[in-house]
């Protein structure tokens, strides 16, 4: 059961059930719940969109799109249902924000589903969790249970006569790439979870043809709070453009690693030396990654920034899904950007050529590279590789790819070719059995 | 209830899979949380396994075996009892995870997607299993074990052996 951490500097919006038993649809309704979706369906679509607007909420999957302009695309007439599909394939290395929301208040991802539904017009919502999160799945299907029989789900929820809303929850079974938006769908549909090309756009069409609302899970589960403390109220916790709080996950070399909800714009070395406690053991910081494993590298002179999508795009990187990984001086780059490169091969759906080919050539120069084989060209040639790959794929498993590979280089290039001074590994990372595919 | 006859499955299993299918607007979507739930049952998804969920959902034997062989927890062999999956990505690996992974190697005996003997327990190295902040992490079955040390995952091992442990499913 993972631990709850906390902090003095944490402003508690999302997490501030968590821990106190919400996933007891009593204890939920004691603290609020679904006091919002009430709300909504008093108020109506529009007002709910306008409230999600003027809370500056911006997806927190990590693309970082305003939400209420993402609902607000969805067409007000569709000959075709339309739906909402909540995101919660987490599988981001560095991430585990999501896992928290589900364990702890998984009632706010329903109530959140449902405000998303009565925004768009649909009556009916998937709950989408990664296969590894079975577990979890059980208390989210509970909740979910709990909720129809109090007459919150189906038909004529709280009593009032034609709104109907149905949630239907699942996991997947294994697979990185259905964390993209339309690899979820064909996934969420019973196909193997590879990307649509866009356009259409989800929001036109999405799941099963009609016009579709994909969010994140923790996105969702910021509605109800969003819609209680109001729109205004909730956009002046963050930073410019950057509403709210979200959740950060910090994890790694820290002495206090956890999920810790923090004000956008939170300072990013605040957040490792002070929040986190600062790095395990008293060692020198080396490197982090701010948002997730497909994030650009930062060095230990570069953390005085603010934790907000723009913040972070302006300081080279991205803000990603928050998940902040610390690396102290005992990192070996080389071996860290390997195994980052070994992820991205063995989840790269295949689809398209720039990405499979390209994150397979980086795994395999990388490795020969780390096994102490390297030449001088080989740290070129990853940079090659990595830029042809930018921007060349359906979706953004590519990019995911190259943005830290290029990172990696571009900031320790010089450890790249410290490294190949008569350097070999007592243990190769990946074997050379796996890497010619012998291996299972 | 479904046309299909129930061949492999216990009825608790046949009658999910017969509610699953009613829940979405198009059947098919009920095939990966079928397969699912076979593999718990059955151990494995087996020719058999395929063959029953394909007939149940309209599709052809193909059709499921193109889904099967993308996600990574769908096996096509039997693993142990105990399913140990280790995670050494980033977050783990900082905090010891390729220590842990050996430690289990060594501890059971068995290398990577292999099984024990006694078929108690399989062991497999995992890509990230959302757990970054309590690493290093595993899973037994669905059950996830955090904050590892080498000493707590002997601790672990030795509940699951003596039936100790929680078997999620």
């Amino acid at each position: 059961m993972p631990t709850l951490v906390s902090h003095p500097d944490e402003v508690k919006i999302i997490s501030r059930r968590f821990g106190a038993g919400a996933a007891d649809i009593e204890k939920y309704l004691e603290l609020d719940g679904y006091k919002a979706v009430q709300k909504a369906i008093e108020s109506g679509p529009e007002w709910v969109i306008n409230e999600m607007k003027a809370s500056g909420l911006r997806g927190r999957g990590g693309a970082g799109f305003p939400t209420g302009m993402k609902w607000s695309f969805v067409p007000k007439v569709s000959e075709k249902p339309k739906y909402v599909l909540v995101n919660g394939d987490e599988s981001e290395p560095g991430t585990c924000k999501d896992h928290v929301i589900f364990l702890h208040d998984p009632h706010a991802v329903i109530e959140g589903t449902m405000i998303a539904g009565l925004a768009i017009g649909a009556k009916m919502g998937f709950i989408y969790l990664r296969g590894e999160y079975r577990y979890l799945l059980k208390v989210v299907e509970k909740a979910v249970a709990d909720a129809y029989a109090k007459g919150f789900l189906g038909k004529n929820i709280f009593g009032k006569e034609g709104v109907d809303f149905d949630i239907v929850t699942q996991t997947g079974a294994g697979a990185y790439e259905v964390g993209e938006e339309s690899a979820l769908m064909e996934s969420l549909e019973g196909k193997r979870g590879v990307p649509r090309i866009k356009p259409p756009f989800p929001a036109v069409v999405g799941l099963y043809g009609g016009p579709t609302v994909i969010n994140n899970a923790e996105t969702i589960a910021s509605a109800p709070h969003i819609l209680l403390m109001g729109g205004a109220e909730y956009a002046k916790v963050g930073s410019e453009r950057n509403g709210g709080t979200r959740l950060f996950g910090i994890s790694g070399h820290v002495e206090r690693p956890g999920v810790y909800e923090l004000p956008m714009g939170y300072n990013l070395k605040k957040a490792i030396y002070e929040v986190a406690g600062g790095v395990k053991g008293g060692r020198k910081l080396k490197a982090v990654v701010p948002g997730g494993s497909s994030c650009p590298v930062l060095k230990a002179d570069e953390l005085d920034v603010g934790l907000d999508f723009d913040q972070m795009g302006k300081a080279g990187t991205m803000l990603g899904s928050g998940g902040i990984v610390v690396l102290d001086e005992t990192v070996s780059i080389v071996e860290f950007a390997l195994r980052t490169i070994k992820f991205y091969q063995h989840e790269s759906c295949g689809w398209c050529i720039p990405c499979r080919e390209g994150t397979d050539w980086l795994k395999k120069t990388l490795t020969r590279f780390y096994n102490g084989y390297g030449n001088k060209k080989d740290i070129n040639n990853i940079q090659y590789l990595a830029e042809n790959m930018m921007g060349r794929t359906f979706c953004p498993l590519g990019d995911a790819a190259a943005m830290p590979t290029l990172g990696f280089i571009k900031k320790f290039r010089e450890e790249f070719e410290e490294y190949l001074e008569g350097h070999r590994t007592e243990k190769a990372l990946i074997t050379t059995e796996e890497l010619i595919g012998a291996a299972h | 209830m479904s046309a299909i006859a129930n061949s492999i499955f216990s009825p608790e299993t046949a009658a999910r899979f017969d509610k699953l299918v009613t829940l979405y607007p198009v059947k098919r979507s009920a095939l990966i949380p079928m397969l699912l739930y076979a593999q718990d049952e059955v151990g494995y998804v087996s020719d058999a396994v395929v063959h029953e969920i394909a007939a149940r959902l309209d599709l052809f034997d193909l059709d499921v075996r193109g889904v099967l062989s993308y996600y990574s927890m769908l096996r096509t062999k039997p693993a142990g009892k105990y399913n140990v999956q280790v995670c050494t990505n980033i977050s783990c690996m900082l905090r010891g995870g390729y220590e842990i992974l050996d430690h289990c190697k060594a501890k059971l005996g068995i290398g990577h997607k292999e099984v024990t003997a006694d078929k108690l327990f399989s062991l497999e190295e995992v890509e990230c299993i959302g757990a970054c902040c309590w690493a290093p992490a595993m899973q037994v079955n669905y059950d996830f074990h955090e904050n590892l040390t080498t000493v707590k995952v002997d601790e672990i091992l030795a509940d699951y052996a003596a039936g100790r442990g929680k078997d999620v499913k």
